[in-house]
């Protein structure tokens, strides 16, 4: 990767001037000159990547499960493998002092900087509903991921709407890669992500300096490869036929399937069963709820979270989420009719034209893009 | 222009100073203030800059999925919403909860609290008082001996602060600052000496890696964190001690790993967060005089922690209820949230429409319609806003008000409430704050009285959690291990009409949601929210909010770098996603509504 050194000098910018920079950065840090040669050391060897983490429209669900991480801590994070230069929620700056890091990271780091987006912008009222430093936050993430070297979509709500567009979204919340066309966006659902989900994604961007293999739908296949119902240790019982019938019943108590109570499970593409919650302590099933499937596009329109899963395509663990993909698109009939019919999915239809993307022909060509390495 | 208002007189003919974003909060606030010549504050202006509109998309839905969606109203007081909508409902529908389940709720609710009011002081509010760069300047030894002069906290060697001193310098001789970067390093209202400075940013950190420890209680009981899973009728953790497929259930090891945690948030908080603030406001004892605010005025709090499964009067609540008005402080008077004529909201300056602006709706007659429109003198364009017009409409955030006045809420007014109730659990703890710090009472009034009392706040819901975890205990060994009530699980059993009230103390304040169902389905829903209280614009009569208040006759050093105006805000903790969510009951018809 290119050193922050190296891009200063392909921006034209003379050994001098560089020094006079980094003798700049000493004292505008009130250090003395003997910390000169050093900063202009780090910065012509390990640079760490910038990150710019943007709010939209969202409930900093995002931010607090990222600071939940165990390994790595957030601590390290933050001082050792990134250079959070701009994050609201927790830098010290605020006013015309942070808007002037966010100028300097556009015009000094062009291309070299990751665009790391919590929420999502509405488009109604010409995107006033979200109005950060009193422009359209449509306008700030436009401008910010223009010179982004790749952009990273939290959660669900940057992934695909979330909560605020849920119907009748009232003020057009909007996804970010139907905003964003000319970027690679990968989309790391869940409302929120697993905390070390979320630092794995971005030190494996760092580590390996490329983003990771994604699905067709634009999520790292590492982590949302396989539904939650495929490595859930409640899984023999569903085998077994053995459920949860009612809350705090025999069956809750032993820790039967809990696809009776409306568990997404079998829907949900997620690591929560595998990789589980806050340094693997549990996961919604182990501790008595069904999954509500807060990684899947428009969950929220798709009847209560207590209704039975009507449609739980055969396919075994070896599936991947690409496959599934084209089963429930292609053959609505392929759902087992075994279990009582509640409509559970009947709003599928209707959420698709919901989040059809803005430009279909760009965002094709954005799909290309994702599958490219940076 | 200036006119007066509860003692204040707001004058916004001075220099005008913008502060957006506001950062280290959660959601988006913007700030506006005019200083006259000597740059002291003579007016403040507090915008909610995002609005989302829940409140219409929970309509039409079915009721016992709504702790999911409100629960996303905020993921920092994560939790407090799903258990105010699950109140709610359970007041609706009238439905009795085990007495084990109040008990984990409590337990999970006093989690949160400790956890939000940590992560608030250390890595939202801290970088306000403590400079970071400085803290390459200090002595190691010295700041060890400092460290271990205030508490008996066992990580305090020099070697342990001069290992985390080189950290630090490598950090910033990286030149790569992060999220440090253009802080306010140097500011002359900077007090701290380095060794301070240094034993701050130790515990920035190790308050970093600790956090993520409590909230494991949410992840036993709720599977998750932030967004644990809540229930209607109870919770959905079944209890399983002795029997076969215990290992799927709350047992033993479940149980203990709990256990662990609340003893370790106690030690945290009593070990190092109590003394950081006792050192650090000793630092800071002008501030003890600066951003009183409405504090000595108007404070209110709904009351939380019912002892008692399902009992929610006053006398069941661990936590104070009640409201204090013009200063009165030896006169607490009960708080109804159903009188039509208590709790109302205003939205004379808020970007909505009653149609008549002029009135206040209770939250269950509540009437909102988006209209965003700014004033004659604002500067700027629609959609680059340069400086708003207070005179006209100016905040996403309504302005609630109690019998017409305007309350300030959270951890500040809780500890009035129960310290004027004589309450010990309350008075004395501040008490002892109060010499420590060689302060009056009156000290309380101010934004450093914020900050304590939300330390102190921290300790004694840390406390709470061992008293109610060992009578969950009790519970379980008199053989009770219920956790939840089916009974009326399926909405065939409920009436064809029902609404109810939710309320909590979330961390920032009083919370309270009004719930309509019609035919099974959710009629209405209206949030009142902590922020909303304390942020929210100017009402029909001109009051101005607890924030707004907050800001008056505050010198400001370097009006550009408005870390004053940080150092207030912060105190009151801001949640803006909760605050400007709302939408009133008629809203389904909100996407048709013309705004222009």
């Amino acid at each position: 990767m290119e050193t922050f050194y190296q891009a200063m000098r392909r921006q034209g910018v003379t050994r001098r001037s560089f020094l006079k920079f980094c003798s700049l950065t000493a004292t505008s840090l009130g250090l003395g000159s003997a910390f000169v040669p050093r900063i202009a050391y780090a910065l012509e060897t390990k640079p760490r990547v910038p990150v710019i983490w943007l709010h939209g429209l969202e409930c900093t669900c995002c931010t607090e499960s990222f600071i939940r991480s165990a390994h790595p801590l957030a601590k390290d994070a933050i001082l050792s493998l990134i250079s959070l230069d701009y994050d609201d929620t927790i830098m010290a700056a605020a006013g015309h002092q942070a808007e002037a890091i966010l100028d300097d990271l556009i015009k000094n780091h062009k291309g070299n900087y990751i665009v790391a987006v919590e929420g999502n912008p509405p488009l109604n009222e010409d995107g006033m509903y979200c109005f950060p430093g009193g422009e359209p936050f449509v306008e700030k993430l436009k401008r910010v991921s223009a010179d982004a070297k790749a952009l990273i979509a939290w959660g669900s709500c940057a992934s695909w709407g979330c909560v605020q567009a849920a119907k009748p979204n009232p003020t057009r919340a909007t996804p970010v890669h139907q905003v964003i066309l000319d970027k690679p966006v990968i989309k790391v659902p869940g409302c929120p992500p697993i905390p070390e989900v979320m630092a794995a994604v971005i030190t494996y961007m760092v580590t390996f300096d490329k983003i990771p293999e994604l699905d067709r739908q634009g999520r790292p296949k590492m982590f949302y490869g396989q539904r939650i119902h495929d490595k859930c240790y409640r899984r023999p019982h569903f085998d077994a036929g053995q459920f949860v019938e009612s809350w705090d019943d025999e069956g809750a108590r032993k820790g039967y399937c809990l696809y009776k109570m409306g568990c997404k499970g079998p829907t949900t593409y997620n690591a929560c069963s595998t990789v589980r919650w806050n340094d693997g302590v549990s996961f919604p099933i182990q501790s008595g709820h069904g999954c509500i499937g807060c990684s899947e596009e428009g969950f929220w329109d798709k009847g209560s979270f207590y209704d039975r899963v009507t449609s739980i395509p055969q396919f075994g663990v070896e599936a991947n989420a690409d496959k599934i993909g084209f089963t429930v698109a292609g053959t609505a009939g392929a759902a087992i009719a075994a279990h009582a019919a509640v409509s559970a999915i009947k709003s599928t239809m209707l959420k698709k034209q919901d989040l059809q993307p803005l430009d279909p022909a760009t965002s094709a060509q954005n799909k290309d893009k994702n599958e490219e390495k940076v | 222009m200036s006119y007066q208002t509860q003692g204040f007189t707001l004058d916004n003919s001075g220099r005008r100073v913008v502060v957006d974003p506001v950062t280290r909060i959660e959601g988006h606030l913007r700030c506006e203030v005019n200083i006259d010549s000597n740059n002291i504050i003579t007016n403040a202006v507090s915008t909610g800059t995002m609005w989302r509109g829940l409140e219409v998309i929970l309509k039409g839905r079915d009721p016992r999925d709504a702790w999911a969606f409100v629960e996303r109203i905020c993921g920092v007081c994560t939790g407090t919403h799903a258990l105010t909508s699950v109140r709610a409902v359970e007041d609706a529908l009238k439905i009795k909860i085990p007495e084990n389940a109040n008990l984990i709720r409590n337990i999970m609710q006093a989690a949160l609290y400790v956890h939000d009011h940590l992560v608030h002081f250390y890595h939202l509010h801290a970088l306000d008082w403590v400079d970071v760069v400085s803290a390459l300047k200090a002595d190691p030894k010295k700041t060890s001996e400092l460290a271990q002069s205030i508490s008996d906290w066992p990580m305090s060697s020099p070697g342990y602060f001069r290992d985390l001193q080189s950290r630090l310098k490598r950090f910033v001789e990286s030149g790569q600052l992060g999220p440090f970067r253009n802080g306010y390093w140097g500011h002359p209202a900077m007090k701290l000496p380095p060794e301070a400075n240094l034993m701050a940013v130790a515990h920035y950190l190790e308050a970093l890696d600790f956090q993520k420890e409590i909230v494991k209680i949410h992840t036993i009981f709720g599977g998750k964190n932030p967004h644990p899973n809540w229930l209607v009728g109870g919770m959905p953790c079944a209890i399983n001690i002795d029997d076969v497929g215990a290992v799927g259930a709350i047992n033993m090891e479940r149980l203990n790993l709990v256990s662990q945690i609340i003893d370790r948030t106690i030690t945290f908080c009593e070990q190092v967060y109590i003394p950081d603030v006792i050192a650090i406001g000793g630092f800071y004892k002008d501030w003890a005089a600066i951003g009183g605010g409405l504090a000595s005025q108007s404070v209110m709090s709904y009351g939380d922690f019912p002892d008692h499964a399902n009992d929610y009067s006053e006398s069941s609540l661990l936590l104070p209820r009640g409201a204090i008005i013009n200063g009165k402080f030896n006169e607490i008077h009960p708080i109804d949230l159903y009188a039509p004529d208590e709790i109302q909201e205003f939205v004379t300056h808020s970007w909505y429409s009653y149609g008549d602006d002029s009135k206040g709706l209770h939250p269950f007659d509540g009437i909102t319609a988006p209209k965003f429109e700014l004033g004659a003198n604002h500067k700027g364009t629609k959609t680059r806003i340069e400086q708003l017009d207070e005179s006209a409409k100016y905040s996403w955030i309504k302005s609630p008000r109690w019998k017409g006045h305007a309350m300030e809420v959270g951890p500040l007014a809780r500890y009035l409430i129960g310290y004027h109730q004589n309450k010990p659990e309350f008075k004395e703890p501040v008490d002892k704050l109060l010499h420590a710090l060689g302060a009056p009472k009156e000290a309380l009034f101010s934004t450093l009285g914020r900050t304590a009392a939300r330390a102190l706040e921290s300790s004694w819901a840390a406390n709470k959690m061992r008293y109610f975890f060992d009578r969950l205990i009790t519970n379980i060994k008199n053989g009770d291990t219920a956790t939840a009530n089916v009974e009326k699980w399926d909405p065939a059993s409920w009436p064809a009409a029902a609404k109810g009230v939710g309320f909590t103390e979330a961390p920032r304040g009083a919370l309270g949601h009004w719930l309509k169902i019609a035919d099974t389905r959710i009629d209405s829903y209206q949030c009142v929210v902590p922020t909303t209280w304390n942020a929210g614009p100017r009402d029909a009569k001109g009051q101005i909010g607890a924030y707004e208040a907050s800001l008056m006759g505050t010198k400001m050093a370097v009006p550009d770098q408005p870390l004053e105006i940080l150092r207030t805000l912060h105190s009151f903790d801001p949640c803006l996603a909760c605050s400007t969510h709302v939408i009133g009951e008629d809203g389904g018809e909100l996407v048709s509504v013309k705004v222009r």
